[in-house]
């Protein structure tokens, strides 16, 4: 384990939560400092608890875990929230003048720092600064050189002129000092060390959208919806450098129907939606297939059914992407697995929805859009981007893809299933698609004979790209093992941190984390080289648990978390543990 | 090529499966014949068509056609428009199609302003489903479904139109070949959403509404002293209870379409990069 910290910041929707932990969290990544964080947030614009956490160390961090060290709480409730997590020598900051903070009650054996946060900010120019006075405050409550937030500040509110940059400057220098002068008989615990390094740090909506640019991604139509807005967000305003279109679409029905357009026109093309929109897109999904239309639907899932938990962590919509649609549609289901494959996996959903002319789902999840994450600029090295537009004829070789009075075959009946496109402009490749069974032509047809062809080329395709390209799942831990840990989506770093806290018991595993859901991995030697296999995911049913003892005839053991958050590191450590021997379990509990 | 194409280079060589009579025939023959005119070819022309009668367009037409899912043809349109301006996009639609199903992309399709045309062939009826009452229906027309009319009013697509923002409304008549091959024309050539709502008669399940009634009764509006571009004129005209117009009922000159407004010039189906485009390293670097 590396020696991590944990800090949060916890208050009222509205109170600037979000942007005062963005700025210690880029702070500490601007010091060579590994974070990790995670947003604990209501569905409203004002009110309701919300917290900011932050999890940093020198070393890689992964996931969230059951500890703060460090809280500054602008409510009562955000210390009731945050009880469990806190521990002997944990450190909160409040603000004693501020009405609801009267009459607080700091835990036994925490140190309470009462600071005026509000008249503080006022002094350094404003009241709307006493969150950057309370992140002052924990710098000096972790021995965190202050110049660091200096920089932060500067990339925060730069644009705004320099004096707010002065001001919010001194702000921070306020709360230090207070810190210092008052609670100047206080060792802290903490001592948070920096390094040379410069990390990036981002979420997996942005990295997904900056995957999309690199990939040449063109054009995004979308409808707002939470958690998947932010790829929009990103887009908007950056795709524009490099050609490209973001539309704001009237609901999901058109933001997948002027995607569709735009892809049949050429273009790389994508939209991103949550559950309840791939609802409404499924329609259209199966027009996207049979037209043999490249296109790239993100699903940032979150807690179902219906509205739900839309503020909430689940992995539910599993089923939906592999299986939703009427008939039978070939299609791809990519999951990134952390923050820096969500870039990758764009990227390559990119490609092979291009090269085998099909919807492409990137199947992600609120825990890892809304996780900030470091990282090496090299993890998103753009030289190491490659395009493949797939079977892309033009003037010079249409003529081998058109019948003898000169139709251009775009569903012409090729052996690997992907058949020749023609960009509209390009002369002598008329030709209409449909969502109707049609001919080579991409004209309407019942006949009976020519359905089964069409349908066993669409389908052709998957079996290709079963040979052609590498669906290999991550592999941790000791692969000898006889313990094999299956799971997919975001739940690999928290996996991968959890094999330490079961190393010190013991305990040891082989990980298996699943990015390619369809076509997917057969597991099947490794489900049989093992004696316990064990599914993790968030959801209640199991869902990708059902779908690889389908695969391999094979029953497994599952661990769901379906409550809205995501796993921590310690307590899946735990709920491995039981699964794996139940038994013993029992005895500890008794 | 363009200046030898005909509008039979428009045709495919499916044959209709329309019903003898069907005014879609006349519709389509005017849709070919002002795309050639307008100097388009099938290789620069893309079709969305929707779903029902009007639907079957796309497989009639030759030109690079997509044929939708029901009532979303119109935001398909839009997207091949702004991926591609060089394009000639054309939208067909029915009146279920484009009123019902699709009422919302309608009303949104001309706040957009693209510049592309929509033509509907509107004929008060669902044909393909057998004869049920259809958005336009009026309300005491008896269908199997609503054996007593509807009994609410029927939509009013120029209204809506009109209400929504619209830089081109315009109606025309499916067997009055040259009039409606002019106001097709004129939609391609306004510089945004060109509307057309086309009376394209069914002879097989409206009785009501047919060749001779529409022959009839609408009033065009090029035989008037009519200024299309006044838009308290026309907001008197599409709300004119007693009687139906042909012809433009509103243009906006000043119309400027979504490609000028959001400055989209480029055919976004060209990459010229193999990896990834120069200048990403600055998406990366914004991190920091």
């Amino acid at each position: 384990m590396p020696a991590d910290f944990n800090w949060a910041i916890g208050g009222e929707a509205g109170d600037g939560i979000d942007s005062t932990g963005k700025i210690f969290a880029q702070a500490l990544s601007r010091a060579g400092r590994h974070v990790f964080t995670s947003k604990d947030f209501a569905s409203r614009i004002r009110g309701g608890y919300t917290a900011y956490k932050v999890r940093t160390s020198t070393e890689k961090v992964r996931s969230v875990v059951d500890r703060l060290d460090v809280l500054v709480a602008l409510t009562p409730r955000t210390i009731e929230e945050n009880l469990d997590e806190l521990h002997e020598g944990s450190v909160i900051i409040y603000d004693g003048e501020r009405t609801t903070m009267a009459d607080v009650e700091i835990p036994d054996g925490m140190i309470g720092l009462d600071v005026p946060l509000k008249s503080l900010a006022e002094d350094a120019g404003g009241a709307i600064m006493r969150n950057v006075v309370a992140l002052g405050a924990a710098c000096e409550a972790t021995n965190f050189d202050i110049e660091h937030l200096d920089s932060s500040l500067k990339k925060r509110f730069g644009d705004k002129g320099q004096a707010l940059v002065d001001n919010n400057k001194q702000a921070a220098r306020l709360g230090q000092e207070y810190v210092q002068e008052e609670y100047s008989d206080i060792e802290f615990d903490y001592d948070l060390e920096t390094t040379d390094n410069d990390y990036v740090l981002l979420n997996g909506d942005e990295a997904i959208g900056m995957g999309a640019i690199a990939a040449g991604c063109k054009y995004y139509a979308g409808y707002p919806i939470t958690p998947a807005t932010d790829v929009m967000t990103y887009l908007k305003g950056r795709i524009e450098n490099f050609g490209g279109h973001v539309v704001q679409a009237e609901d999901e029905l058109a933001a997948i129907n002027l995607a569709l357009g735009a892809a049949r026109a050429g273009a790389r093309s994508m939209t991103a939606t949550s559950g309840p929109g791939i609802d409404l897109m499924t329609e259209t999904f199966g027009l996207v297939a049979t037209s043999e239309t490249p296109l790239v639907i993100v699903d940032v899932m979150r807690s179902g059914p219906s509205t739900g938990m839309p503020t909430k962590q689940e992995q539910g919509d599993l089923n939906m992407m592999l299986y939703g649609g009427h008939g039978e549609i070939p299609r791809f289901v990519v999951a990134p697995t952390t923050v820096d494959e969500c870039f990758w996996k764009t990227v390559e959903a990119f490609n092979l929805a291009e090269k085998y002319q099909t919807p492409v789902y990137l199947a992600a999840d609120l825990a890892m859009a809304v996780t900030e994450q470091t990282f090496e600029p090299d993890a998103f090295d753009m030289d190491a981007v490659e395009i493949d537009r797939g079977k892309v004829v033009d003037e010079d070789t249409i003529e081998d893809h058109q019948t003898e009075s000169g139709g251009f075959k775009p569903h012409e009946l090729t052996e690997d299933g992907v058949s020749p496109r023609a960009f509209p402009g390009t002369e002598g490749g008329a030709h209409m698609s449909t969502g109707l069974e049609h001919d080579e032509q991409g004209r309407r047809t019942e006949d009976t004979e020519m359905r089964v062809k069409q349908v066993d080329k669409r389908n052709r395709k998957v079996e290709t790209a079963r040979e052609r390209e590498d669906f290999s799942p991550r592999e941790f831990g000791n692969p000898e093992s006889d313990n094999l840990v299956v799971t997919w989506g975001s739940n690999e770093g928290t996996l991968v941190e959890a094999l330490e806290f079961l190393e010190e018991e013991d305990i040891d595993v082989r990980i298996l984390s699943v990015p390619y859901l369809f076509p997917r991995p057969d597991l099947t030697e490794e489900f049989e080289a093992a004696d316990e296999v064990v599914v993790v995911e968030c959801n209640a049913t199991g869902q990708f648990a059902d779908v690889v003892e389908h695969d391999t005839l094979q029953r497994v053991k599952r661990v769901n978390k379906y409550n809205g958050v995501q796993f921590k590191a310690d307590e899946l450590a735990d709920d491995i543990k039981e699964t794996l021997a139940p038994d013993e379990g029992q005895e500890v509990e008794a | 090529m363009s200046s030898q194409v005909r509008f039979t280079d428009f045709k495919s060589d499916k044959q209709p499966t329309w019903c003898p009579g069907c005014g879609d025939f006349g519709t389509m023959n005017g849709m070919m014949k002002a795309l050639a005119e307008t100097g388009n070819d099938p290789d620069n022309t893309f079709v969305v068509a929707g779903i029902g009668c009007s639907g079957k367009i796309g497989t009639y037409m030759h030109s690079y056609a997509i044929h939708g899912v029901h009532g979303r043809a119109l935001p398909v349109g839009a997207g091949v428009k702004m991926a591609n301006p060089d394009l000639e996009v054309m939208v067909a639609g029915g009146d279920g199609d484009g009123y019902s199903i699709g009422a919302g992309h309608f009303v949104h399709a001309v706040r957009r302003n693209v510049d592309m045309s929509y033509v509907v062939m509107d004929n008060r009826i669902y044909g393909l489903t057998k004869g049920q009452a259809s958005p336009t229906s009026r309300e005491d027309f008896e269908t199997s479904t609503t054996p007593e009319g509807p009994q609410q009013p029927p939509v009013n697509p120029l209204a809506l139109a009109l209400a929504s923002g619209a830089t081109f409304i315009a109606q025309s008549f499916s067997s009055d070949a040259l009039r409606h091959q002019e106001i097709v024309r004129q939609a391609i050539e306004h510089d945004g959403f060109g509307f057309v709502n086309v009376f394209s008669p069914c002879v097989t399940f409206n009785d009501v509404d047919t060749y001779d009634y529409f022959r009839d009764s609408l009033v065009d509006l090029g035989e008037e002293d009519y200024d299309p571009t006044d838009r308290e004129a026309a907001k008197e005209k599409v709300l004119d209870a007693d009687k139906e117009y042909m012809g433009v009922l509103y243009q906006d000159e000043e119309s400027q379409s979504y490609e000028q407004t959001h400055g989209l010039d480029s055919n976004m189906s060209d990459i010229d990069h193999e990896g990834a485009p120069e200048g990403a390293m600055d998406l990366v670097r914004e991190f920091y």
